[in-house]
């Protein structure tokens, strides 16, 4: 905690008031959210050997990483995460970019009307969203079998969210669905604020249309481009409910939408015949640490020291 | 002319784009609410027709109001986010005055330690809060709810509240101590009125993610008397898989109170994105 400063004039007394203001904030953030997050780090070092907790160093990391039967759980889901993450850098950013780019266009008009209307999945929960679209996919209903068939294309139709090779990335593409709007507001933000003057400046040099938006705005946006990558990762690597709320737990069809989170919460919460395993729920939650970590100093580090911000 | 041509064609392509892609954005959320007020029979058979007198039926809504306790699911859900939300804004202002306002030793360390939380997720820390809410008891309490989301929204709202309140005019607080106000009531009275537009910005960030949770309340307070709104609903639908009339009705049920809220709050929310708030 903070130790009185002798300020400018007055003698050295305890400022009382500072510490009254601060004290509740960091009180809170520091009993529910660094503790825990530092004992769930210490707690992956320990087992349980009847009912006693015990120091095994790095064995449950052993086991996570090198036991048959869980190692192979435990790649399936992170190989499984990062596909998650691909379709959502390379179909969610770029469609989100996209519509701000054509939002951004002057004099359009109902502007404000689309972006409230193109936000509205964003607002959802998971639990809706999940359920909404295992409804619309599903065979029993026909909805997407009958509109496909409706164009001529019912031969593309699949149970998709039952098949082990479709589930993940349809899973992937209505989590894009539902959060297009959160890239097309910051970029559309970004886009806001570049000055009339610098699109003027290429206007007179010939640059308009598509040319402006390639040569002048993307470079101008490449950091709130680089801000959503990262919040992207963030995001996706600590993703649990879409995929609890559409497949549940075990994350079906066959573990082929298990990601990071769902395997986190059935060990160790426990799942039907599974009993919970803290110590390597623990483990596993390091683990994610561990990448939320790298990818964040990845970004801050390398990413971010490369992309120019410009000041207007 | 041809540079107007141009522009009406790229105009009409702008307009189809866009609402193509609000058709792709609200066409789930519409089937489902149509079809909540239809008949079993007209859902199956005609899913993308509105309700007519023939087919029009509440039965869905019947069976979801006799079975759940949607009610109590939903006073969960607006406690457990008021509160917090209260809390996020009281703590995060006090905090974010302090470290704006005073020269102390360790106030940059202070700031860097607060803004930790931003980037990294509360949920990695699941096992021991669980494991701490346990041992004191707060398990299947709103209150075990309340604390995480408050000890979550902290870091952000401490780091913006902070941004906008470096910029409240010093003449005035130092006005306020001639005339002898104490140090609270200069950041109750003099503060606090002058960062609204930014503490309505947080508020609306927080108030949609904590609404919308499913991990804390399945682990923390998955009791019958203490279940929020989303998990209540997940729980709902689950075991009513096959009477699609409940199952469209809960999520319409579901739907509604978001949907009121994002109307009410769309502008304000707006408006904090594309302010630079989290830039």
């Amino acid at each position: 905690m903070s130790r009185p400063a002798s300020n400018a004039a007055a003698k050295p007394v305890f400022k009382w008031h500072i510490l009254v203001f601060l004290a509740p904030a960091v009180l809170v953030y520091t009993a529910v959210m660094i503790y825990p997050l530092f004992n769930t780090l210490r707690l992956a070092l320990y087992t349980t050997i009847d009912r006693e907790r015990v120091f095994a160093g790095l064995d449950n990391f052993r086991t996570l990483f090198g036991d048959p039967n869980w190692s192979g759980q435990f790649w399936n889901a992170l190989g499984n995460n990062f596909w998650f993450f691909l379709i959502h850098m390379l179909v969610q950013n770029p469609i989100g970019v996209a519509l701000a780019a054509i939002l951004s266009s002057r004099r359009l008009r109902f502007a404000a009307l689309y972006r409230s209307a193109i936000f509205i999945p964003t607002i959802l929960s998971f639990v809706i969203v999940g359920f909404a679209w295992k409804l619309i996919l599903s065979p029993i209903w026909g909805i997407a079998p009958g509109m496909l068939d409706a164009i001529g294309l019912k031969f593309l139709y699949a149970p998709w969210l039952g098949k082990e090779e479709y589930a993940l990335t349809t899973l992937a593409l209505v989590s894009v669905w539902q959060f297009v709007g959160i890239p097309m507001m910051l970029i559309y933000a970004a886009l806001l604020s570049i000055p009339d003057e610098i699109l003027e400046a290429g206007e007179c040099d010939g640059i308009t249309g598509m040319a402006a938006f390639w040569k002048i705005k993307l470079p101008l946006i490449l950091p709130s481009i680089g801000i959503i990558s990262i919040l992207t990762f963030v995001a996706n690597f600590n993703a649990f409910d879409l995929i609890y709320a559409a497949q549940g737990a075990l994350a079906g069809p066959d573990f082929a939408t298990d990601i990071l989170g769902t395997f986190l919460y059935r060990t160790f919460f426990g799942f039907q015949l599974q009993l919970g395993d803290p110590n390597m729920g623990s483990a596993i939650a390091s683990a994610m640490f561990g990448i939320i970590l790298i990818g964040v100093c990845l970004y801050l580090f390398v990413i971010q020291r490369r992309l120019r911000s410009y000041q207007f | 002319m041809t540079n107007s041509r141009n522009s009406l064609r790229s105009t009409i392509a702008a307009h189809a784009v866009l609402l193509t892609y609000v058709v792709i954005a609200l066409f789930p959320v519409v089937v489902i609410i149509i079809n909540s007020f239809k008949t079993r029979k007209a859902i199956f058979r005609d899913p993308l027709g509105l309700p007519n007198a023939d087919s029009f039926s509440l039965i869905g809504y019947e069976t979801v109001l006799k079975q759940g306790d949607f009610f109590l699911y939903f006073q969960n859900s607006m406690i457990v986010t008021v509160v917090s939300l209260f809390l996020i804004l009281l703590f995060g202002a006090m905090a974010a005055f302090a470290l704006a306002e005073y020269r102390f030793k360790g106030n940059t360390l202070m700031g860097l330690y607060l803004a930790l939380g931003i980037m990294i997720p509360i949920r990695i820390g699941t096992v021991a809060i669980l494991e701490m809410m346990v041992q004191t008891g707060l398990v299947n309490t709103l209150w075990a709810l309340i604390l995480v989301y408050t000890a979550q929204g902290l870091p952000l709202a401490v780091f913006i509240l902070s941004e906008f309140m470096k910029n409240v005019s010093d003449d005035l607080k130092n006005a306020g101590r001639i005339d002898g106000l104490s140090e609270y009531a200069i950041f109750f009275r003099l503060v606090l009125p002058l960062v609204r537009p930014a503490m309505a910005t947080v508020a609306v960030f927080n108030m949609i993610p904590i609404w919308n949770d499913l991990w804390f309340p399945l682990i923390l307070a998955p009791a019958e008397e203490t279940k929020t709104l989303t998990l209540g609903s997940q729980v709902f639908i689950g075991q009513f898989v096959t009477d699609w009339n409940a199952v469209l009705s809960a999520l319409s049920l579901a739907i509604i109170p978001v949907l009121v809220l994002y109307v009410i709050f769309s502008r304000q929310l707006i408006r904090g994105i594309t302010s630079g708030a989290v830039k």
